[in-house]
């Protein structure tokens, strides 16, 4: 289990002051001036070797992405854009972040927008969290009132100034190009990749959109070492990570943990373990929805991490894990789920925009078993012509959980619409 | 249509509200004022409730862009209203985590508790019930959003407890409705326990 010394969300529980003096008193701001004092290329390779990988949920490395933007900055300005958009079903990190570690985020975006040349840094985070804006903003404030931002940002000679962009519900945003669209006040539907963000981003300038957790990190890691965090977690899944637990546990909650912990651990250690008992477990999507979902026997053993979770066909995703007990309905789970995609399709794309519905409709019928044998096929059918044929990875979202339940649970599936027929002539 | 709302002929910013639409205009570079499009729609539904269709044209005119692609950004987020919504805005997610957690009986205790539907307004124009998607608080699901604020940690009992209070003209303390400490473990903490920090002013 990560020691607590290795913990570097320490007031993830909101325990402690969140504003300027409490972040200090936790090593925040702490000799901001000599990490920006070591340049550009110290950075990015000590954030290289650190062994980030994104926490968005894709898992590219973190240094890599920053060494894409240009050396010197032409005619056009660089911009950092901040995945604030938390919206994954199951994800609640960042938004802990934001309300009670807001200034890790702060002094992270001044360090990653020196580090990729950036004056400007924008937070674009999710229009619900009305209030973790208002932290954001609050210590926004209060880090340029203390010239740790702004002008000369901590005296290192660099102007950056940082600024909070409220979305409005749309759950597309969180992709990086819908979100770029949306801050340029548009409809945010996803652009064609490429030119990549690196190339062609924010007003058409270069850009790098990063992950609330994966910017907050990044001071840290850089005054403790790039060799600290690659010390934690396991060879290409290093250092630590906020889980979110959510569903059938006895208690639900965020934790920090060490990249690579066991499934079963983190659940019975910060969790309280499945609800009625780790053999009353049915299933856990792993790394929000959009991931597919895991039974039992591969919860035994799994470790939380982007290689052994994408080795079971599935992904750590946003380490949203859910759990669902023997209680549940897991017909009407992905159902649920069905009707969430077709709700935030953004209607860009045929295969998703019609497909999304199609398959929602169909998954009601397969709750009550209102459906024909010969629509599992169909089912099936419909999600592989959304999954790969939409410019964004929505639709390949919406596709897996419809097509981990047919593999999985197809003969549930069969069941409910055998004995729906069966009632049907016996009445 | 006979559901269609009545729209207002004009518009305007009161002078607090125009100097807020200012700031935020000035959050972004020269010639990219577009870019203000969300934050000023998101101040004419504090100031009115909602979003007419006057609202849209003024926020059109002061951005430079034309009324249509104001109207597109209006209509493709899901938190302005086109329609006015009652005092309270209550918004239940229903989401896969909270439905887990027992959003069901949720909805149930604030249907019953307000008397109508999602999607209706109470006749007296204080609550307005919608369903919405996961609002990423899902530790402390099943959970409910309403204005500004979310009420976490939920059940029938404490929804209507919340629902009540705001009938009776109170305001409800926001966040985990069973006691916990925010997304700590309900049995207390299980990490950060160890530390203690330097010269901290609560």
């Amino acid at each position: 289990m990560l020691r607590d010394s290795d913990r570097i969300f320490t007031n993830l529980y909101g325990l402690h002051d969140w504003r300027l003096a409490g972040a200090r008193s936790r090593g925040d701001w702490n000799g901001t001036k000599d990490i920006l004092a070591k340049g550009r290329d110290w950075i990015i390779d000590e954030m290289k070797n650190s062994g980030l990988r994104g926490r968005g949920g894709a898992g590219f490395p973190t240094g890599v992405k920053w060494s894409f933007m240009p050396k010197t900055e032409g005619p056009r300005p660089h911009y950092l854009v901040i995945n604030a958009d938390e919206g994954e079903p199951g994800t609640c990190k960042d938004r802990e972040m934001m309300r009670f570690d807001p200034h890790k985020l702060v002094e992270g975006a001044l360090i990653a927008s020196f580090a990729i040349g950036a004056h400007a840094a924008y937070i674009y985070i999710r229009g619900e969290f009305v209030r973790e804006a208002e932290h954001l903003n609050y210590a926004i404030d209060e880090a340029r009132a203390a010239g740790l931002i702004g002008p000369n940002a901590c005296g290192s000679g660099w102007d950056c100034e940082v600024y909070v962009h409220r979305g409005a519900g749309a759950y597309v945003c969180g992709e990086e190009s819908a979100l770029i669209e949306s801050l340029e006040g548009k409809k945010g539907q996803p652009r064609l990749k490429p030119p990549f963000p690196a190339g062609v981003g924010l007003y058409g300038c270069p850009t790098t959109v990063n992950n609330v957790e994966s910017i907050a990190v990044s001071p840290t890691i850089l005054r403790r070492g790039a060799s600290w965090f690659a010390g934690l977690g396991k060879p290409n899944n290093t250092g630590t990570k906020v889980f979110c637990i959510s569903g059938h546990v006895n208690n639900p909650c965020n934790v920090e943990e060490e990249m690579g912990v066991p499934l079963k651990d983190l659940i019975e250690k910060h969790a309280g373990g499945v609800r009625g008992g780790w053999d009353n477990l049915l299933a856990i999507i792993p790394g929000g929805s959009s991931v597919p979902m895991l039974n039992k026997a591969q919860c035994d053993t799994v470790t939380m991490d982007f290689d052994a979770l994408k080795a079971q066909r599935s992904g750590l995703g946003t380490a949203a894990v859910i759990v669902m007990d023997k209680s549940t309905d897991l017909v009407r789970a992905i159902a649920r789920l069905s009707k969430f995609y077709w709700h935030e399709s953004c209607g860009q794309c045929t295969p998703c925009r019609e497909g999304t519905g199609w398959m929602a409709r169909i998954m009601n019928r397969m709750v009550t078993g209102d459906a024909q044998l010969s629509e599992i096929d169909l089912l099936e059918e419909v999600s592989r012509q959304i999954e790969g044929h939409t410019i964004c990875a929505l639709g390949d979202a919406a596709a897996w959980p419809v097509q981990g339940l047919i593999r999985t649970f197809r003969p549930e599936l069969e069941r409910r619409i055998k004995d729906r027929q069966a009632k049907t002539r016996a009445a | 249509m006979s559901n269609m709302t009545h729209e207002p002929n004009s518009f305007a910013f009161t002078a607090d509200y125009a100097e807020k639409a200012k700031a935020f205009i000035a959050k972004y570079p020269a010639g990219r004022q577009q870019s203000a499009v969300m934050p000023l729609l998101d101040l004419a539904q504090r100031q009115e409730g909602w979003v007419s269709r006057a609202a849209m044209e003024v926020i059109a005119g002061m951005l430079d862009m034309a009324p249509i692609r104001v109207e597109e950004v209006a209509t493709f987020y899901t938190m302005y209203n086109r329609k006015p919504v009652g005092k309270f805005h209550v918004q239940v997610c229903t989401n896969l985590p909270c439905m887990l957690r027992g959003s069901d009986d949720v909805v149930a205790a604030a249907k019953a508790a307000l008397g109508v539907d999602f999607g209706d307004m109470t006749s007296d124009g204080l609550f307005t019930l919608s369903e919405v998607e996961c609002l990423g608080a899902c530790v402390n699901a099943p959970m409910m959003q309403i204005n500004d604020d979310y009420y976490e940690d939920l059940d029938a009992n404490s929804t209507k407890a919340v629902l009540e209070a705001l009938k009776r003209g109170e305001t409800p303390k926001p966040g985990p409705q069973n006691g916990r400490q925010f997304s700590c473990p309900a049995g207390g903490p299980t990490s950060l326990t160890e530390l203690t920090f330097q010269t901290e002013k609560a």
